[in-house]
């Protein structure tokens, strides 16, 4: 049990919560039916990621993860608002869709 | 106390995440992916990134758990949906046995790759990440040094974004209105 020894958390714990964020966000996308619900559970696992990015800047000393989640935060708040908007759209035509009804692209 | 730190944001994190996951209500859920990103940026100030979390509780829990609420109300999905029908048997145990997996290979990586990281103590503290004020000092000379064409890309992207999003949503009138 060296990984409970030390005394305060080395970047491996952050690590393994980042990896199990990840893994709850991917059961997410793919059990809920919700449009809207699978968009948040993406929005953890890009968390997930930024969580490790931060680690591994603090473990090895680089400012470039920083900078990486910095960029990855841009890209998921631009995701966000195009998602949103195809959302929407689909909802005005019919409302209560599931992930099941929209599986073709036509409208 | 670092270790308090990170157990209570650890747990901040995990269960907002089950949150999402488990309400029934979109809403809950919202509110339950911002406990997450609260739990995410105490841990971005537990690793010294503090500009990183100032962006992480002013663009996740500010703008964007505020967008989804907004499309919510909007849509008027905020009921109950009653998660317990599963219309494909085997979806949810193929689903937790695939999470279960990609868990379980990201920690043996991890695990196995303990040596590269080099992360048998403790976080010592790097001279190159800094502290306080230098870290925004750090950040703003890495993006406005370094990579000065990737953020000049990404504003490219959230012109193309808004743009897009102007486009999809918008009626699109019948009739006499389209001169």
């Amino acid at each position: 049990m060296s990984l409970f020894a030390a005394a305060s958390p080395t970047s491996t714990w952050y690590l393994v919560l980042a990896a199990v964020l990840f893994g709850i966000g991917t059961v997410g996308v793919l059990v809920r039916r919700n449009p809207l619900v699978m968009f948040m559970c993406i929005e953890l696992m890009l968390n997930a990621v930024n969580l490790s990015f931060v680690a591994l800047a603090k473990r090895l000393g680089d400012i470039g993860g920083q900078t990486t989640v910095f960029f990855v935060m841009v890209v998921a708040a631009a995701e966000v608002v195009v998602g949103l908007g195809i959302i929407v759209s689909i909802m005005r035509k019919r409302p209560g869709a599931t992930a099941d009804d929209i599986t073709a692209l036509k409208g | 106390m670092e270790l308090v730190v990170f157990v209570l944001a650890a747990a901040m994190v995990l269960v907002g995440a089950l949150g999402v996951i488990l309400r029934s209500n979109p809403v809950h859920a919202a509110l339950s992916l911002v406990l997450t990103l609260f739990g995410v940026a105490v841990m971005f100030v537990a690793q010294e990134a503090h500009f990183l979390a100032a962006v992480q509780v002013i663009v996740y829990a500010g703008a964007i758990v505020v967008l989804f609420l907004f499309v919510i109300m909007l849509l008027g999905v905020d009921r109950s949906e009653d998660i317990r029908i599963e219309p494909f048997k085997v979806q949810r145990p193929l689903a937790v046995i695939v999470g279960l997996g990609v868990i379980s290979l990201v920690v043996a990586s991890i695990v196995a790759a303990r040596d590269a990281i080099g992360s048998g103590g403790a976080i010592d503290t790097p001279a190159a990440t800094g502290d306080g004020d230098s870290n925004i000092r750090q950040i703003a000379e890495s993006v406005f040094g370094d990579y000065v064409v990737a953020f000049e890309v990404t504003s490219i992207l959230l012109v193309v974004a808004v743009v897009g999003t102007v486009m999809l949503t918008r009626r699109v009138k019948s009739g006499k209105d389209n001169s």
